[in-house]
């Protein structure tokens, strides 16, 4: 192997030295919990206010808007079973899209078996959501609307200021996961005018278990873990210190050059999407071409299969994923790339390779070197592209 | 998930992939929807196949099934190839994992497939034959959900 590469930032992100270092203290040495009342507990209690201020400062949330959780697939249950349950009296009616997060997607599913009903929305062949089928969407027994801010998958940001309007003005609470737009995106909630969003520690090169939910002064929502009284009694259990501390100081850090780093993240973006299509043929970008994620590159290559991509490009180092059946462990590809509308065999081809802080120059170009070889290899390979190669196509 | 030493060495250094032109049997299983197709060619002599070639599309244990099924049938007579099993393909190449047996029961079904086609031109009668439709869907992609 020649050298490694990680692509992968949208999975996960390497944690920060300087966020690593924030945390150790918190492990062993300033220990306490944070519901002690001696000395140690209030040292616990100081940073765990210090690390939601932090946090509340990058949405242009306040303080006490901030709840800490287990990571984002607990910030996403929480936001959509606790309005769910607690404006049960007003109506059982929730809208989601077809595209959303498992997360959010099995959540809605749980809580179609326990009586409510859900309206999943088509997207367009970008990935977008249409506004208009939002407001249609919505009955008089409609309580909340969760909608995907970016997508994981693809990478399409969706007009989350324009659906949060649209919710506004008929009195449904509006939810978004945006575990993928955080620190890649400039993300006021009172701007958007959400009243429910979904953050994770682990995508802004923080530590993984830990997460957020920002709840609207006044929104109407059950808590999801009962037992203590922490966090304000609405999500018990004793606070993950040196992960909220870690959190804290990485979304701090995310957003304080955050121009910067978009900027740095759209250009290789480009560089990738553009070099890779014009030297591959039977090549096609997935999610909007500009609406779409800074770090964000998905494409399909067709007639070939992503899973025996991604193992022959592990074998020179690069470290991507595939929405393909093969590697999610599922009878059909990804949800994502169907919604859309990809057949089967061009869902089944394709490649996602995710951009973050530590990508260089240097480590684009090695995909852009090595990956055209690979495709052609398995195109050679491929019963499906014998068609292509005698001119049928 | 992991690949066995021997999967990985088929699946990067595949044998036998091609075509044949003038094969004497071909045949063609799976489909795109499921993410899986092998073809396999044998060019047969005197009931003896001496050269086999296949195409994949498919993951990486879906090539590896499709070399290794290549090298064990070659040489041998149409009857013993149709002999193959999807286990024995799995074990050749150090097993797979479960989810991915589908893809050793594509590779047996290929061949099988090909050899149709070869005795159907013929009017052959081979009794492993028995019951076997190239046309079925195989249920080749059972794979279960992942913890």
């Amino acid at each position: 192997m020649n050298k490694r590469v990680y692509f992968d930032y949208a999975a996960t992100t390497p944690m920060k030295k300087e966020v690593l270092e924030e945390m150790l203290p918190f492990f062993n040495i300033e220990f306490g919990n944070p519901s002690s009342i001696h000395s140690f507990g209030r040292q616990g209690k100081s940073v765990l206010d210090t690390a939601r201020d932090k946090v509340a400062k990058t949405l242009n949330a306040k303080s006490d808007e901030i709840f800490f959780t287990g990571g984002g697939s607990e910030a996403d249950n929480w936001a959509i079973k606790g309005v769910a349950f607690a404006n049960k009296a007003k109506g059982n009616h929730i809208i989601t899209t077809k595209i959303e997060h498992h997360a959010v997607l099995h959540t809605c599913e749980y809580l179609e078996k326990e009586g409510f009903e859900v309206t999943y929305l088509d997207v367009d062949q970008y990935g977008l959501v249409d506004v208009d089928d939002v407001k249609n969407a919505i009955k008089d027994n409609t309580i909340l609307i969760t909608i995907i801010y970016a997508n994981n998958e693809i990478g399409t940001i969706q007009p989350i200021k324009e659906i949060a309007q649209v919710a506004k003005e008929k009195g449904v609470i509006f939810h978004t996961d945006a575990v993928q737009a955080y620190g890649n995106e400039i993300i006021d909630v009172v701007d958007l005018g959400v009243d429910l969003m979904s953050i994770s520690a682990h995508k802004v090169y923080g530590p993984k278990g830990v997460g957020a939910l920002y709840i609207k002064r006044g929104t109407k929502i059950h808590q999801l873990i009962h037992g203590g009284a922490q966090e304000k009694r609405r999500r018990a259990g004793t606070e993950n210190i040196p992960g909220i501390v870690g959190f804290g100081k990485a979304s701090e850090m995310a957003y304080e050059n955050i121009e910067d780093h978009i900027n740095k993240l759209i250009r290789l973006r480009d560089k990738m999407i553009n070099e890779l299509m014009e030297k591959i043929p039977y090549t096609r970008l997935n999610g909007h071409p500009t609406k779409r994620l800074p770090g964000n590159v998905n494409l399909s290559f067709e007639f070939i299969e992503g899973e025996s991509l991604l193992l022959s490009l592990d074998m020179v180092g690069i470290s991507g994923s595939s929405g393909s059946a093969c590697t999610s462990g599922s009878l059909d590809p990804s949800h994502v790339l169907m919604g859309i509308g990809l057949s089967h065999e061009v869902a089944h081809g394709s490649l996602r390779l995710t951009i973050g802080d530590f990508t260089t120059e240097e480590d684009v170009d090695y995909v852009i070197e090595k990956l055209p070889p690979i495709v052609d290899r398995l195109r050679q390979m491929s019963p499906l592209y014998e068609k292509v190669k005698g001119g049928n196509k | 998930m992991m690949y066995s030493e021997k999967v990985m060495d088929h699946f990067m250094n595949p044998r036998n992939v091609g075509e044949i032109e003038n094969a004497e049997a071909v045949g063609q299983v799976g489909n795109a929807k499921c993410g899986d197709i092998m073809k396999m060619y044998l060019k047969i002599d005197n009931d003896v196949i001496t050269d086999v070639k296949f195409k994949t599309f498919g993951c990486g244990s879906a090539i590896a099934t499709s070399s290794m099924a290549t090298e064990m049938i070659k040489g041998k007579t149409v009857k013993e190839a149709l002999k193959l099993t999807n286990k024995a393909v799995a074990e050749a190449l150090d097993g797979l994992p479960p989810v991915k047996m589908h893809c050793s029961v594509l590779a047996e079904q290929a061949v099988k497939a090909a050899i149709y086609n070869y005795a159907k031109e013929r009017n052959l009668v081979y009794e492993e034959l028995d019951g076997f439709n190239p046309d079925e869907d195989h249920d080749h992609h059972d794979h279960g959900e992942e913890e």
